[in-house]
């Protein structure tokens, strides 16, 4: 059963070839045989599965439908689910039991979808390989010891093993799309504003995004639909109407103009990854596309931008862990002071406390200038990149990740040389379009993935061009034979 | 760029972090070569360029003033590590 696809589970549900509490019992069992060797999910919410997956049945009985009605789903642990731990990859929120539910969240509920459990992630979504969660590193099913990338490095591992048919990620500047590529599985950022941030945990608010994680793109396209739309709980949210993804995936993509950016393919790309690049391009070429030679000059200054707003924004939201209302709090605190400082200082992670340091220095009196709001300068320029290249092709493609899926402890002593690692990916949350990494091939047997940006909105041809490349390859098929 | 053993201990304070002494010079190279990598954005000459704070030039969405929210002091305190009464227990401020 774990190898169908989600509209063909969907088709077993309606056939009654099998139930939901079937299907969930299923991949509760994979689960259960498997991930020991993954540390992919945090918490496993069996009991509750097995009920939601009943009252799925019985609405089907009544003679419900919808798409993802009975569909076991995964969420990252940094959606807020009532009633069940939401750590968000920290010792700060260990003890954290979500008092409600993140609008994502709701919106899955409410389409039925079953929750097996809580996926691990990078601490507060802050890293690129899953390393830095308290829960201790995520392996990559292909070849365990290799990371599975992050932030959203559970979610990617139990979609990539299915031990979960999809699964939901979040991406601040590449949490979706890296470990996506770096597993072979298919995940989109949508465009800033599209999917509600209600009740999912803040990191860099004007980047943060979340999306869906699956095998293909048009099982990424139900969960979006289901995913996305206004929501007056968030204030950045977007008032626009969603459209049925799902109906735009079989269009042609006959005269589709493809950008290649120049940047993207020079120094620091890892031979054998442009190699299944280039294969990947010519494939969408047969398919009828064209390709164009384009620029994006600003984009060697998305990483240090990025690394001043992030900083930023985080130092400025993670405020709110105080010890006081809710979260870790330190032993016997002398004063008020030593409260918040022991609190933070023990809830935290390195990571998360270097880059609380960056964004409090970088904030600081006499800094301002120098830093945020230089940053905030770039950050036009790089969106005005996106801007002029939309209007002379369609989509722009290029490689996910510079290499592929690297050793654990491999870029863990620098974190500059970490954050390089997310080269292609953030430019496009400082801009705000969406953009899907798909599986592509591979390289030195692990998952080469390739990116496709779209201009804003373009959520549902980003999902076309995908399926149509899919329909052609096999990539988002293969299974590591571990895990078969 | 780099960063003073006491800017470290200052950021630190500022964060309402505590650092053991003995991780204070990892940080300060840490941060350091952050920071350095930070600076390639002052080669870049941004006068007249519009700052961008959000993706959508846009200003906050206003809606009426109506009560939107119910209370729920009960369920957020039962996750809290110290209240009592309905309060948030801290160590004494004022003596």
């Amino acid at each position: 059963m774990h190898t169908l696809s989600i509209a063909e589970m969907a088709e077993g549900l309606r056939a009654k070839k099998f139930s939901s509490v079937e299907l969930t019992d299923a991949f509760l069992a994979r689960i259960a045989k498997f991930d020991k060797q993954l540390n992919a999910y945090v918490t496993v919410t069996a009991d509750q599965a097995r009920a939601e997956a009943k009252k799925a049945d019985q609405r089907r009985t009544k003679g419900e439908d919808g798409p993802l009605l009975g569909i076991p789903i995964a969420q990252k642990d940094i959606f807020c689910t009532r009633g069940v731990k939401t750590s968000c990859g920290s010792k700060m929120l260990d003890n954290f039991i979500a008092p409600y539910d993140a609008t994502t969240v709701a919106k899955f509920n409410q389409a039925g979808a079953v929750m097996l459990g809580k996926t691990n992630m990078d601490e507060f979504a802050m890293g690129s390989s899953n390393e830095t969660s308290f829960y201790g590193p995520v392996r990559n099913p292909w070849n365990t010891k290799t990371v599975p990338g992050g932030s959203s490095g559970g979610s990617a591992a139990v979609v990539a093993a299915r031990l979960a048919p999809a699964a939901t990620g979040t991406d601040t500047g590449g949490s979706i799309r890296q470990p996506a590529a770096l597993v072979g599985i298919t995940g989109l950022k949508p465009t800033y504003g599209r999917v509600s941030r209600y009740g999912m945990i803040a990191f860099a608010s004007s980047l943060d995004q979340g999306g869906p994680m699956a095998p293909s793109a048009e099982d990424a396209a139900i969960l979006l639909r289901a995913m996305a739309g206004f929501d007056p709980l968030d204030s950045t949210s977007m008032d626009k109407a969603v459209p049925d993804y799902a109906a735009q995936l079989s269009a042609s993509i006959k005269g589709l103009k493809i950008g290649l950016p120049k940047e993207y393919f020079g120094e620091g790309l890892d031979g054998a990854v442009a190699k299944v690049i280039g294969e990947a391009i010519e494939q969408l070429k047969k398919l009828g596309a064209t390709v164009h030679e384009i620029s994006l000059p600003n984009t060697g200054l998305a990483v240090p931008t990025y690394y001043v707003i992030a900083p930023a924004e985080c130092s400025s939201n993670l405020s709110r862990f105080d010890g006081v209302r809710f979260g870790y709090r330190c032993k016997d605190p002398k004063d008020l002071h030593d409260l918040y400082k022991r609190s933070r200082g023990e809830g935290f992670g390195a990571e998360v406390k270097r880059r609380i340091m960056i964004g409090t220095y970088a904030l600081s009196a006499g800094y301002y200038d120098a830093y945020y709001l230089k940053a905030q300068q770039l950050r036009r320029l790089i969106k005005n990149d996106f801007d002029e290249a939309f209007k002379k092709v369609d989509v722009i493609a290029g490689p996910t990740s510079p290499s592929v899926a690297f050793n654990l402890g491999e870029k863990t002593a620098d974190p500059v040389t970490m954050y390089l690692s997310d080269i292609y990916t953030i430019a496009v949350n400082l801009a705000g379009v969406p953009a899907l990494s798909m599986p592509a091939g591979f390289a030195n047997k692990l998952p080469v993935g390739l990116q496709l940006i779209g201009n804003f909105f373009d959520e549902g041809r980003l999902l076309n061009v995908a399926h149509q490349y899919q329909l052609a390859t096999d990539w988002h098929r293969r299974i590591p034979a571990e895990f078969a | 760029m780099s960063l003073s053993r006491d800017q470290v201990t200052k950021i630190a304070h500022l964060a309402r972090l505590d650092i053991a002494e003995a991780d204070v010079a990892k940080y300060q190279s840490e941060l350091s070569n952050i920071l350095t990598m930070v600076e390639q954005m002052s080669a870049v000459d941004t006068k007249g360029v519009d700052p961008m704070p959000h993706p959508f030039d846009l200003g906050q969405r206003l809606r009426e003033d109506e009560v939107t929210e119910s209370n729920q002091r009960e369920s957020f305190q039962a996750i809290a590590p110290q209240v009592e009464a309905g309060l948030y227990l801290v160590p004494k401020v004022i003596e």
